[in-house]
C-alpha cells in the first residue's frame, strides 16, 4: 500500500518522438486510477515507466516515500497484469504464482501459503497444478492476478488485461478485479482503451491524448463536465454530439437556430450529449432523421441538424418516428468548446 | 447406403504410379542396409572369395562378437567397443557444445542491446558459408599449435561454432514474447535466471531438434577426425572401419571383411535409434511453438 507521486514525468525515444509530455500527478493509497485513451496516446508508456520497463527520460517517480526512477523493476514493490497475461507456459498454476517469491528468496512453505491463499481468494485452488495452456481465457487472467497478489505489492499495474477476453467474461472480471483491489485496499494504475472499463472501474481517470493528459477527474466529472473536444467525443457511448457554430452576445448560432448560452464570442462547438437530447413537440430544434438503431431499451436516432450529423439516444416508447422530428435540448446539458483549441468555455 | 459409399472412389492409375515411385524409392533406400546385414553374416574367406552376399549365413553373431571385443588395429589396442564409445563421446559433446553455444550467442544476440547485434549475428550467418572443409588448413595448424592433437578436445572444440544452431534459436527467441521477459523482469528474475528458468524450459523441444541434427552430423564426421586423431585409442567408428579394411592394401592377410560390414551396421545404429526415440520431439521443435 502507497502512494504513487509523479512529477514532470516524460519520455522521449532516441528517435525524438515524444511519447509523454511531462506530466504531473498524485495517486492516493488505495485509489484505483485508470488510464483511458486511444491506441498511441502514451497510457501503456507511462504505467511502463512506473513498472520500470521503460526508461525514464526527465522527471521524478515516487513510489511510497522513495524516487524509484533507477530502480530495477523487481525492487520497486510492484506487480503487473499484462493484457496476454504472460504466464510462463512451462510452469503449473502454483509454480507461475511463486515464482517472484521463490526469486526473492522466500521459503517453501511461506510460498505455499501465499499461493493458497491467492487461489483460495480467485477459486483457483481446483487448477493449480494445471499448466496455463490448460486453462480457458478467464481462468488465465486469474492466474495472472493471481501471481500479482502474491507478492504483496506496494501497487498494482494492469495493462489492457481484459482485452483478450470476450464480452461477457470481461464484464464479470471487471468486477471481480474492482472487488479485489477494494478488498486488498491496494494503489492500482489500469490502462485501458475501453471507455465502458474507465468509468465503471476507476475512482480517478486519467484521459490521455497524444502523449498527454487532457483531463483527471472522477467518472461522473469526466463524463459531466469534459475538459475538451476530445475527452467529450472519447468518453460515452455513443459520443457527445458537436455542433459547428458562433457565438454571439449570450446566443450560439448554429444553422437557423439560435440557443441561449453564455460565453465567449467567435466560433464555437457546441457540445451535448444524445442521452439529453429530448424529443418532443414542443422543441426548438428541427433534427432530420435517416436512420434508426435499435438498442433494446432505447434507440438511437442518426440524422443532422442544420446539416451536421446528430445522434439522438431516445427511450424505446413506441413513439411514431417521422423523417421531421423536433429536438429539446436542455439548458443544463450544454456544454460550449473553442472550436480552435478544442477547450472547454 | 452409406456403407456403399466407401468403395466409390475408383483406384486411379495416377495413384498405383505414385504408389509403385514411393515403394521402389523405398527399396533402393533400403536395399543396401539389407545387403550389409546379409553381408555380415559370413565368414572373412566366403567374402573375399565370393563378394557380397545376398542371403544369410551362419556367421553373425561371430563378426558382431569379434568386430566389437576383439582387439585390432595396428597396435592391437583398440577393439568396436571403444570406437563406439570415442564415437558416442564425439557425438554427445559436439552436440551438447553446439546447443550450449549457439544458445548462448542466440541469447546476446536478441536479448541485449548490443551494438551491431544485427551485424554480429549476419556475420556469424555467413560462416555457413564456410564449412570445415575450407579451413581445415589453418583449423589443423591452430589445433595442433595448441597441443590439442589426439584429445578430445582437439577432435571436438573446433568444430562447435555453429552458425546453424544460432539462427534456429536467434528465431525461436524472437518469436517469444516480449510481455515474459518483462513479466520475468518483475520478477525478480535476472538475466542469467531467466534463461535457466525460462528459455531453456520453453527451448526444450527446440534443443530435442537441434541435439538431433547436430548428433547425426557429429557422428557422421569422417575428415576431421581422420586428420586430427593419430593415436588409434581416440578412432571413432566412422574412420575406424576404414583402418580394418586397410589391410587389403597392405598385404597379406585375409581382410576382416565381416568385421568391417559389423562395424558399419553398428555405426548406422545409434543415429537411427535417436531418429526414431526423438521423433515426435524433432517434428515439435521444428513445427510446433506452445507459447
Amino acid at each position: 500500500m502507497a502512494t504513487v507521486s509523479v512529477t514532470n514525468l516524460s519520455k522521449t525515444y532516441p528517435n525524438g518522438a515524444q511519447a509523454v509530455h511531462p506530466a504531473t500527478f498524485d495517486i492516493a493509497d488505495g485509489e484505483l486510477i485508470v488510464l483511458v485513451g486511444p491506441s498511441g496516446c502514451g497510457k501503456s508508456t507511462l504505467l511502463r515507466m512506473v513498472a520500470g520497463l521503460e526508461d525514464i527520460s526527465t522527471g521524478d517517480l515516487r513510489i511510497g516515500d522513495r524516487v524509484v526512477n533507477n530502480v530495477d523493476p523487481a525492487e520497486r514493490d510492484i506487480a503487473m497484469v499484462f493484457q496476454n497475461y504472460a504466464l510462463y507456459p512451462h510452469m503449473t498454476v502454483a509454480k507461475n504464482m511463486g515464482y517472484g517469491l521463490k526469486n526473492r528468496g522466500t521459503s517453501k512453505e511461506q510460498i505455499a501459503d501465499k499461493v493458497a491463499e491467492a487461489a483460495d481468494m480467485l477459486s483457483l485452488t481446483p487448477l493449480l497444478d494445471r499448466r496455463p495452456s490448460q486453462l480457458s481465457g478467464g481462468q488465465r487472467q486469474r492466474v495472472a492476478m493471481g501471481r500479482a497478489i502474491v507478492r504483496d505489492p506496494a501497487l498494482f499495474l494492469f495493462d489492457e488485461p481484459l482485452s483478450n477476453l470476450d464480452a461477457k467474461l470481461r464484464h464479470q472480471m471487471r468486477v471481480e478485479i474492482r472487488k479485489l483491489q477494494r478488498r486488498l485496499k491496494v494503489t492500482a494504475m489500469y490502462v485501458t482503451h475501453d471507455q465502458v472499463e474507465a468509468m465503471t472501474m476507476a475512482d480517478r481517470i486519467f484521459v490521455l491524448n497524444a502523449g498527454r493528459i487532457e483531463q483527471i477527474g472522477t467518472p461522473s466529472e469526466i463524463y459531466r463536465t469534459p475538459a475538451s473536444t476530445f475527452v467529450a467525443s472519447f468518453m460515452g457511448a455513443p459520443p457527445m454530439n458537436l455542433l459547428a457554430g458562433h457565438a454571439q452576445g449570450g446566443t450560439v448560432q448554429i444553422g437557423g437556430v439560435a440557443l441561449p448560452m453564455a460565453g465567449a464570442d467567435g466560433a464555437v462547438l457546441l457540445g451535448i450529449r444524445p442521452e439529453e437530447v429530448g424529443v418532443s413537440s414542443t422543441g426548438t430544434v428541427p433534427f432530420q432523421l435517416t436512420l434508426i438503431e435499435e438498442l433494446g431499451a432505447s434507440r438511437l436516432l442518426h440524422g443532422k441538424v442544420a446539416g451536421q450529423d446528430f445522434v439522438v439516444n431516445a427511450p424505446n416508447d413506441d413513439m411514431a418516428l417521422s423523417e421531421g422530428l423536433m429536438l429539446d435540448f436542455p439548458d443544463g446539458a450544454l456544454h460550449l468548446f473553442d472550436a480552435q483549441t478544442g477547450k472547454r468555455l | 447406403m452409406t456403407k456403399l459409399t466407401r468403395n466409390k472412389k475408383p483406384i486411379r492409375l495416377g495413384d498405383i504410379a505414385d504408389h509403385a515411385i514411393l515403394i521402389i524409392g523405398g527399396l533402393v533406400m533400403l536395399f543396401p542396409v539389407y545387403l550389409a546385414l546379409t553381408t555380415t553374416s559370413h565368414d572373412n574367406i566366403t567374402l573375399s572369395r565370393e563378394g557380397l552376399k545376398f542371403w544369410f549365413g551362419d556367421q553373425m553373431a561371430h563378426n558382431f562378437y569379434n568386430a566389437m571385443f576383439e582387439k585390432g588395429g595396428f597396435s592391437e589396442t583398440i577393439d568396436g567397443t571403444s570406437m563406439l564409445i570415442n564415437s558416442l563421446i564425439l557425438g554427445l559433446g559436439f552436440a551438447a557444445g553446439k546447443i550450449v553455444l549457439s544458445m548462448a550467442a542466440a541469447y546476446a544476440i536478441v536479448y541485449f542491446r548490443l551494438r551491431f547485434a544485427t551485424f554480429a549475428f549476419w556475420i556469424i550467418f555467413t560462416t555457413i558459408l564456410l564449412p570445415l572443409e575450407v579451413r581445415i588448413l589453418p583449423s589443423y595448424e591452430v589445433v595442433t599449435g595448441l597441443g590439442l592433437a589426439n584429445s578430445y578436445t582437439g577432435l571436438i572444440v573446433p568444430l562447435l561454432a555453429s552458425a546453424t544452431g544460432t539462427f534456429f534459436f536467434r528465431q525461436f527467441f524472437l518469436s517469444v514474447p516480449e510481455e515474459l521477459v518483462e513479466a520475468a523482469r518483475i520478477d525478480g528474475a535476472g538475466p542469467v535466471k531467466f534463461f535457466i528458468d525460462i528459455l531453456v524450459p520453453l527451448s526444450r523441444t527446440m534443443i530435442a531438434a537441434i541435439f538431433i541434427i547436430m548428433f547425426v552430423y557429429g557422428w557422421n564426421q569422417y575428415l576431421w577426425p581422420t586428420l586430427i586423431t593419430t593415436d588409434e585409442g581416440l578412432f571413432t567408428l566412422v574412420r575406424g572401419i576404414k583402418q580394418i579394411t586397410q589391410s587389403i592394401y597392405e598385404g597379406n592377410q585375409i581382410p576382416e571383411y565381416g568385421q568391417a560390414w559389423a562395424l558399419a551396421i553398428i555405426a548406422m545404429l545409434p543415429p537411427v535409434l535417436i531418429v526414431i526415440f526423438f521423433q515426435s520431439w524433432f517434428v515439435k521443435g521444428l513445427v510446433e511453438s506452445e507459447k
